[in-house]
């Protein structure tokens, strides 16, 4: 059952969209109509980010295909992706 | 791709084809009123503004006024003034004829003596002007005369999410087939003004796109408004929006992922093809308004919470992202962008159906917000009236 949305295909995170409890399956449909699924390490929020795959620390945060802000730790796929992980960072112009 | 319109002599092209009673203040506007009842065909709108007001604000509304005039869903203007307010007649028709040589007539109520000789005269203007008009024949037209305004009100999180970035899937299809698209609502690009920057074709652009926004948040911040600050806010966290920057994001998706060609101030005559920012404010009826001045002859709104708003010259397409809203408000609202968000279709497909229903719009269908006879708007301003 489809519970997430990735916006696009650039990005590393999906956006759920029912709220989703440890252990879940998360499931979105990529651009080819191919559903992925992977396990929901933590409870989300409904609208709320999920690692859609592994993130090192200091990479960016990926939505809408631009960085919103970089990781402020190693966050694993599946992991809630908001404000406790998450730094703003505002980037040069280039 | 072709589009089905109405040549006009200035050489753009109307998929409306009205005459409009302009009001060239607010002391003009229950005579517009009146006067466009007794015509069919005439339209005209509510003008708050045209007097007492600081030259920036005066301005705002003398180009929404001329632009209007010469927006290409309009056949032929007749002007209606008071007489003593501070949009002069002289200076209305000066603005509007450095944009157009449409047909163009003049009533000023104090001259005429009052009330009801305006009417006459202003009546029977545009009686011979409707009936002119209706002479017209849509033909086919080139792509690159089409300009479409791109808008966002009343959001919600399923806006971020399916509905803005499918009028961007649309966006970024018209800029390919060579029409033109306009970014809108400055506001809303605070925090994500430096991504949007990047896709500025030249320095120049990128240095309006930071320009318009530094002098936005300017103007606010002279009545002691801080956008920046507690944003997003509390409500927004909660609802999963982590930084500004993804928050601005996903009112900026509406305009897709083409490169900005121009930056326009609020209601400029827009003169290029291709994906372009207009300076507008949040505010949805006065941001569509700024984007009709500048020649747009049709707008696509994505409304979260439902909003069944129109405009007096162009047809308003309602895109909802929101499953709920669509099935409470699909009296009002046109397109259903939700599948996208359960899986059901790609945004790419969105973006397909959304171009067909916009150019059935385009070649003569009315939207749902025309249908029903929408017409509010409203001129932006800077400042209190003197």
């Amino acid at each position: 059952m489809i519970n997430a949305m990735i916006i696009d295909e650039k990005d590393n995170v999906a956006v759920v969209i029912e709220p989703v409890k440890k252990g879940d399956t998360v499931s979105y449909v990529d651009k080819n109509k191919k559903t992925i699924s992977f396990t929901a390490v933590e409870d989300v929020q409904i609208y709320h980010k999920i690692a859609i795959k592994d993130i090192p620390a200091d990479a960016p945060i990926v939505k809408y295909g631009e960085h919103i802000g970089h990781a402020a730790r190693d966050i694993k796929q599946g992991e809630h992706v908001h404000e406790h992980n998450v730094k703003s960072v505002r980037e040069n112009l280039g | 791709m072709k589009f089905w319109g109405y040549k006009r002599p200035d050489g753009r092209v109307g998929i409306r084809n009205y005459v409009l009673i302009l009001p060239a203040s607010v002391c003009a506007s229950d005579t517009t009123r009146i006067v466009a009842s007794q015509v069919n065909g005439a339209v005209t709108f509510n003008n708050q503004n045209g007097c007492s007001q600081v030259p920036p604000d005066q301005q705002f509304t003398m180009d929404v006024e001329a632009g209007y005039a010469a927006n290409p869903n309009v056949y032929g203007t007749v002007v209606v003034s008071l007489g003593c307010e501070n949009c002069q007649m002289d200076l209305v028709v000066k603005a509007i004829q450095e944009r157009t040589n449409k047909p163009l007539k003049q009533v000023i109520i104090q001259e005429e003596g009052g009330t009801l000789k305006a009417i006459d005269k202003a009546v029977r203007y545009a009686k011979e002007m409707v009936q002119e008009a209706s002479m017209m024949r849509r033909e086919e037209c080139d792509m690159s005369k089409l300009i479409v305004g791109t808008e966002c009100g009343g959001s919600d999180p399923t806006s971020g999410l399916a509905a803005n970035p499918t009028i961007g899937e649309l966006s970024d299809r018209l800029v390919d087939l060579g029409a033109t698209s306009i970014l809108s609502e400055t506001t809303e690009f605070i925090g994500a003004e430096h991504i949007l920057a990047r896709r500025g074709k030249d320095e120049k652009v990128k240095e309006q796109i930071l320009g318009i926004v530094h002098r936005y948040e300017h103007a606010l911040q002279l009545v002691g408004e801080e956008v920046r600050e507690g944003n997003p806010s509390p409500g927004n966290k909660a609802g999963g929006l982590t930084t500004l920057e993804e928050k601005s994001l996903g009112c900026i998706h509406k305009g897709g992922h083409r490169t900005i060609q121009a930056v326009y101030d609020y209601g400029k005559q827009i003169d290029t093809t291709g994906l372009v920012i207009m300076d507008t404010p949040g505010n949805d009826p006065s941001s569509v308004a700024g984007m009709v001045a500048g020649g747009c002859q049709v707008v696509v709104f994505s409304t979260g919470r439902g909003t069944p708003t129109g405009n007096p010259l162009v047809p308003v397409i309602k895109i909802t992202g929101n499953k709920l809203t669509f099935q409470k408000m699909e009296d009002n609202i046109d397109y259903d962008a939700s599948p996208v968000i359960y899986g059901k279709k790609t945004m790419g497909e969105q973006g397909d159906e959304l171009l067909a229903m916009t150019m059935e719009v385009v070649n003569g269908k009315q939207s749902k917000a025309e249908s029903l006879g929408y017409t509010e708007m409203a001129i932006a301003r800077v400042c209190n009236y003197v």
